[in-house]
């Protein structure tokens, strides 16, 4: 167990070679403030009681595995750009509507639209819950994407490599889209050996967003993202994360909803096999409706096996005078084995008396009388146990919009399942 | 082709007898009816034939065709051509009743040393089975028996037979929760598959299902046993005088 005075080392460490200078600046001093005032989470913090820190303090990450090769999720048409261990590789040209930036090439200049975002978002989401992690971010990125679209529904594609085995990645994106215009972001793989990545997303008022991750399938991850999003009338957030195994991802979505008729979707799958190495699957949720008719849903499914952990807390907060909000939460694991677990806190704080809000969590194993039909049409049991697994994730997938994307996710979950190569 | 000889089955978690030295045998091309009251065992019977958990044989044997079913995981059971239409048919949400046959069909065609249908081939083969027994093309795009009433769950059962092409067929109370019009239907589509190269077993509580699917055989099972068999006549006998008699007989 970490010391406080260790910690501190360690995050001094950690700060002395922030970027200094450009529009950035002011956000990144009042971030450090901001960090050092709130320290680095121990395991007696109310949100880091599931999920052990310590990988995400140490000062250095330890040195990963090479990640497995896998084919990018991909869209047609889609713009595509890629971070090696947080380098950026080319801008692809973007649409008339659409401006591509870098954060790591952006930084010098001193006016930028991303000003208003960078380290903004952050910083608003972290009342009432900390989120040292994103002030982290906020503080030391060097490098991401500035994404603005104005018109149009470009798609964005976004893929990442580790860069070397012991890489230390910090990445922040600022995205902006316009009144009536649409955003598809695809994000793919591991983006180093211990990855920090925020998304800060602005949506004014009949903004569309809709986001697609997979986090890899590589079991040695070490990963924090958080997406911060802020959600005018009438515009529309879908977030859908994949991810498979992984040391420790935690993803935190912290969505504000501050327009009417406003909708936000967060949805993801997680499948954990503890067989090689232990896995930590954490998803943490905070959902805050502060305007009137708006519409929240959160639907997450975990598969998890041979010791494997899965973590949900999420939270829905009804400001006062948020009236007809129609908030849903559903969190839901199914444990393969007796030696896997499931850890789940579903919250709701409601200041408003017309809504309409439900929340349900469920641990569960597989239906044995389920397994004996499939099995006794002559399916074996593995092949069995994998169809009731795609049974089970079916209604998560199903908030995937797009069937080419959807169906990708589906791939490297059938083989996942080892239900690819029969088919 | 089916032989049941002196089983013995008692509940894994109760340790409570069900069977009590049943002795059955199912000729090749012939179809036995089972009838007997609520809590006889015939329920028990089906599924520990086709290798359900929660039974443990104690005693006697179950062969098809020679091979002992018994020692069998349930998959190989149904690749040696046993087929059980369950009296509950199981949902199965997000899982589309095309994968769900041709997993079944494939995996059976692999066991059995033969090749795997290619998606084209295979939707050849569903679409004209459906033709023949009547069943809507639309019912094989839904997901396996979700939002499915009573009688198509037990059509798409009878759908599964005939694509799997089983020779020994277990129709477990098909009849049960069916009106006379869904019954017949399914009926019907039983009598489609009789074969001479395959024999089924139909059990059932009441005569009116085997008005429609005619039996050769009709055996009366109670406490665990099959206490009287005879032609179709005593089933009719059954429904006019009730169990009773055959009952305080065997005794």
């Amino acid at each position: 167990m970490a010391t406080e005075a260790k910690l501190r080392d360690d995050l001094d460490t950690r700060l002395r070679d922030a970027p200094r200078g450009g529009f950035t600046q002011a956000a990144r001093v009042a971030a450090r403030a901001r960090l050092l005032a709130m320290g680095l989470p121990g395991r007696r913090d109310e949100y880091w009681r599931f999920t052990d820190p310590a990988e995400l303090n140490a000062a250095l990450p330890v040195a990963a595995e090479d990640p497995v090769a896998e084919a990018p999720l991909s869209a047609d048409g889609a713009l595509a750009l890629r971070f090696d261990g947080g380098r950026a590789g080319p801008v692809p040209a973007a649409p008339a509507g659409c401006d591509i930036g870098l954060l790591g090439a952006a930084d010098a200049s001193d006016i930028h639209w991303a000003g208003s975002i960078y380290g903004t978002l952050e910083a608003s989401g972290q009342m009432p819950v900390k989120r040292p992690f994103a002030a982290l971010n906020t503080v030391t990125a060097t490098e991401g994407l500035l994404l603005r679209v104005t018109s149009g529904k470009p798609v964005v594609q976004v893929e990442y490599g580790v860069g070397s085995r012991d890489s230390d990645t910090y990445l922040h994106h600022c995205i902006r889209v316009a009144e009536g215009a649409e955003l598809t972001l695809i994000e793919a793989g591991r983006a180093g050996a211990r990855s920090n990545i925020v998304i800060e997303v602005d949506l004014a008022p009949g903004a569309r967003f809709h986001h697609i991750r997979a986090q890899g399938r590589d079991a040695d991850r070490r990963t924090i993202t958080h997406i911060f999003a802020r959600i005018s009338a009438g515009a529309s957030f879908k977030s859908f994360t994949y991810g498979e195994n992984g040391r420790l991802t935690r993803n935190e979505a912290i969505l504000d909803i501050v327009g009417d008729h406003a909708v936000a979707h967060v949805a993801g799958v997680a499948l954990g096999n503890g067989a090689v190495q232990p896995v930590l699957q954490d998803d943490t949720v905070f959902i805050t409706h502060g305007a009137v008719g708006c519409e929240s849903r959160q639907v997450y499914k975990k598969v998890l096996r041979n010791g494997a952990t899965g973590v949900f807390q999420g939270k829905i907060l009804v400001k006062p005078g948020a009236q007809k909000t129609d908030g849903y939460q559903i969190s839901q694991s199914l444990l393969l084995d007796e030696d896997s677990q499931f850890l789940a806190k579903p919250e709701l704080e409601i200041y408003a008396d017309d809504v309409k809000c439900s929340h349900g969590s469920t641990t569960g194993a597989i239906d044995e009388t389920a397994l004996f039909y499939l099995r006794s049409r002559g399916v074996g049991k593995d092949r069995a146990t994998a169809l009731l697994v795609l049974s089970f994730l079916a209604d998560a997938i199903a908030e995937i919009e797009d069937p080419a994307l959807a169906d990708q996710i589906v791939a490297r979950l059938e083989d996942w399942l080892g239900l690819g190569e029969a088919e | 082709m089916l032989k049941i000889q002196n089983l013995h089955v008692k509940l894994e978690a109760e340790d409570k007898p069900i069977l009590k030295g049943l002795d059955l045998t199912v000729e090749t091309g012939k179809v036995h009816a089972i009838m007997g009251p609520n809590g006889s065992g015939k329920s028990t019977l089906s599924y520990v034939l086709s290798g359900r958990d929660g039974y443990e044989v104690t005693q006697g044997s179950a062969e098809l065709d020679g091979v002992d079913l018994l020692s069998q995981e349930p998959e190989e059971r149904a690749t040696e051509g046993l087929f059980l239409a369950f009296q509950y048919p199981v949902e199965i949400p997000g899982v589309g009743n095309m994968t769900f046959l041709r997993t079944a069909l494939n995996a059976q065609r692999k066991a059995r040393g033969e090749a795997e249908l290619s998606a084209g081939d295979f939707l050849k083969l569903v679409r004209e089975k459906a033709r023949a027994l009547k069943i809507d093309a639309e019912m094989l795009k839904r997901p396996v028996n979700v939002g499915f009433s009573g009688g198509e769950k037990k059509r798409n059962e009878i759908l599964q037979m005939a694509v799997l092409e089983p020779k020994m067929c277990i129709l477990d109370e098909t009849d049960s929760g069916l009106d006379v019009d869904a019954m017949k239907l399914v009926a019907d589509g039983v009598n489609a598959l009789r074969a001479p190269d395959r024999a089924f077993l139909v059990i059932t509580h009441y005569q009116r299902l085997l008005d429609h699917i005619r039996p050769d055989v009709v055996h009366i099972m109670a406490d665990g046993r099959i206490i009287k068999t005879g032609g179709p006549e005593l089933a009719l006998e059954v429904e006019q005088n009730g169990y009773a008699d055959l009952l305080a007989e065997a005794k």
